[in-house]
């Protein structure tokens, strides 16, 4: 089922990506041209088989619950563009 | 105007009691200083890889089981991807689908006003990652602190149609959970510091009709009572709007603590789309036989059953069992002070008033103070065999309370012991009769009122230590004779 230009805006605003006409157009193209190669997939019969979510067969990996040390806040802080007491600064948020 | 009926869902995010996050080892507390409890994993950066905690998973299963949930054979975690300050990564890990979350179709008891037992279905109990805190900053901008991302959170959601119909049944419903997570030791229960969370959606039709309200979601509620009248707030708002023939409007609605109202908040302007998927970089978890089993018997006694229990055993009122077991500590007290040989009723009372009262003032529970079951047992004891009076008690607990000396030796350091003597009590009232010929006349001449002037007389005599029961028969005896 082909993409529409409607869909393409929609997941590229999800996306947080700023895009013209022109990048749409040649996005609608190539996003088609990807799931028709999941339509080829489609067409195969898999049906008894369960469907799974990994490709590995690990499950149960779990680590034990005690600390660790932290890393340096100076470090944590050391590639934001603007920090103020400790914090990471952003744009005002308004919630409500 | 017709009459109408409100439906309330209920969703509840508990933060689990863990030493470490979710998916990396930093330490969890609450408060300090910002960006402390930070690691390349809680803060998203390139190329890090999370490993679930076992701890955090087990306290889900454990919770699961003890809401009545049937637990999932396979359990994955996926992406849940929006953009936000607060999350480093872009998205958030949770747990999604109907049969996928740790525990699904469980329920819950709630005992109702008049006694009886409601219960709320719950559709799912899951595990997701908490998101960093954002605070306004005065000199402009929002700034971050991730100490919060990534502690483990599990979600509590009540199934639809909705079962709880009333503020009241809501706010019945989080005390419950709450009291079931303290007894199961998975989370602190603090809404004030925001470890439990409870956001109700509520809507109202119309009776008889079938179809479900426009529903709202109300956020910021921080104690029991806000969600009882937040919810009573909503439910009335909605229904005084619908009947000036308004539209109720899907939104989520912030609750003002001081003013007592809801105010819209603002709304995100596009549709959420989460496009979940499964995270590729944590594996799924298989429960199996084994691993349910060390579960289900690791369960203590729920607060519901025990408070039953205490009903049957002891004969005390649902609202006193209410009391004593809504909190595992002291129940435990309860219990202890029972097994040494207290009667139930009188360290019920003891316990639900004067002992609750000062622990209330100090802000401790019975086990940071000064007295143990052991002192009330005492206490009961030497009031049952009236060695002291009612009155004379509260002062003994009080002392006890202070110094935690044993009642009984609070009672003969200061000489409290309860006159109950007859001879003793009928010497003083005799005298009492002789000093005070003037008052006898007024009781001979039809003034029976008096009588309380004697016993008073007595009182003071004996240094309030006469049994006073004892005295008014003796004070009544002797005046019938003059």
């Amino acid at each position: 089922m082909p993409i529409s230009l409607d869909e393409v805006r929609h997941v590229a605003r999800l996306a947080r990506l700023e895009l013209d006409e022109a990048e749409v157009l040649a996005l609608q193209g190539e996003l088609n041209a990807l799931l028709g190669h999941f339509a080829d997939i489609q067409g195969i019969d898999a049906r008894g088989i369960e469907p799974q979510s990994h490709a590995v067969s690990l499950q149960n990996v779990w680590a034990e619950d005690s600390p660790l040390p932290s890393m340096p806040r100076s470090e944590a802080l050391r590639n934001s563009a603007l920090t103020r007491a400790g914090l990471f600064v952003v744009p005002t948020i308004i919630e409500d | 105007m017709p009459s109408y009926l409100a439906s309330i869902g209920m969703e509840v995010h508990a933060e689990l009691d863990t030493r470490s996050k979710m998916f990396c080892r930093c330490p969890v507390a609450f408060g300090g200083e910002p960006n402390t409890r930070v690691c390349p994993v809680c803060l998203g950066l390139p190329g890090s890889l999370p490993v679930p905690n076992r701890a955090a998973t087990e306290m889900v299963l454990r919770t699961a089981l003890a809401l009545n949930c049937t637990i999932a054979t396979n359990s994955v975690f996926h992406r849940k991807n929006y953009f936000y300050p607060d999350l480093p990564k872009g998205y958030q890990v949770s747990q999604y689908g109907e049969t996928n979350p740790i525990g699904y179709a469980g329920w819950i008891d709630i005992p109702k006003a008049d006694g009886s037992i409601k219960r709320v279905r719950i559709r799912r109990v899951h595990l997701e990652e908490d998101t960093g805190k954002l605070m306004h900053l005065p000199a402009g901008g929002s700034g971050v602190d991730f100490n919060r991302s990534g502690v483990p959170l599990m979600e509590i959601v009540t199934d639809f149609p909705p079962d709880i119909e009333s503020a009241e049944e809501a706010k019945e419903y989080l005390v419950q959970l709450r009291s079931t997570l303290l007894y199961l030791g998975v989370c602190d229960g603090k809404m004030e510091e925001g470890s439990l969370r409870c956001e109700p959606n509520i809507s109202v039709r119309p009776e008889g009709s079938a179809e479900y309200g426009t529903k709202t979601e109300l956020k910021n509620l921080n104690s029991f009572r806000s969600v009882q009248l937040g919810v009573r707030y909503e439910i009335e708002r909605q229904i005084a709007a619908l009947g000036r023939g308004e539209r109720i409007r899907q939104e989520t609605r912030g609750w003002h603590e001081g003013r007592e109202e809801s105010f819209p908040m603002r709304t995100k302007e596009e549709e959420n789309d989460y496009r979940y998927f499964p995270d590729p970089d944590l594996v799924p978890m298989a429960f199996d036989e084994a691993m349910r089993e060390r579960a289900r018997t690791s369960l203590p006694e729920l607060p519901l059953a025990k408070a039953r229990r205490y009903a049957e055993q002891s004969g005390l009122s649902a609202q006193d069992c209410a009391l004593l077991t809504a909190d595992q500590a002291w129940a435990e007290f309860f219990e202890q002070a029972v097994a040494l040989g207290a009667p139930p009723k009188p360290v019920c009372n003891w316990m639900n008033s004067d002992f609750a009262k000062r622990l209330n003032e100090d802000g401790i529970g019975w086990k940071a103070s000064k007295i143990t079951p052991a002192h009330l047992v005492d206490l009961v004891k030497l009031i049952e065999s009236d060695a002291i009076s009612g009155k004379t008690a509260k002062e003994v607990f009080a002392e006890s309370f202070e110094s935690g000396e044993m009642p009984s030796a609070v009672v003969l350091a200061k000489g409290l012991v309860q006159i109950s003597d007859r001879d003793q009590i009928e010497a003083a009232v005799r005298e009492a009769i002789e000093a005070n010929p003037a008052s006898v006349a007024k009781y001979k001449s039809g003034q029976t009122g008096v009588a309380g002037f004697f016993v008073g007389q007595v009182m003071r005599a004996t240094g309030g230590q006469a049994n006073p029961g004892l005295v008014q028969e003796a004070v009544k005896a002797a005046l019938e004779k003059v």
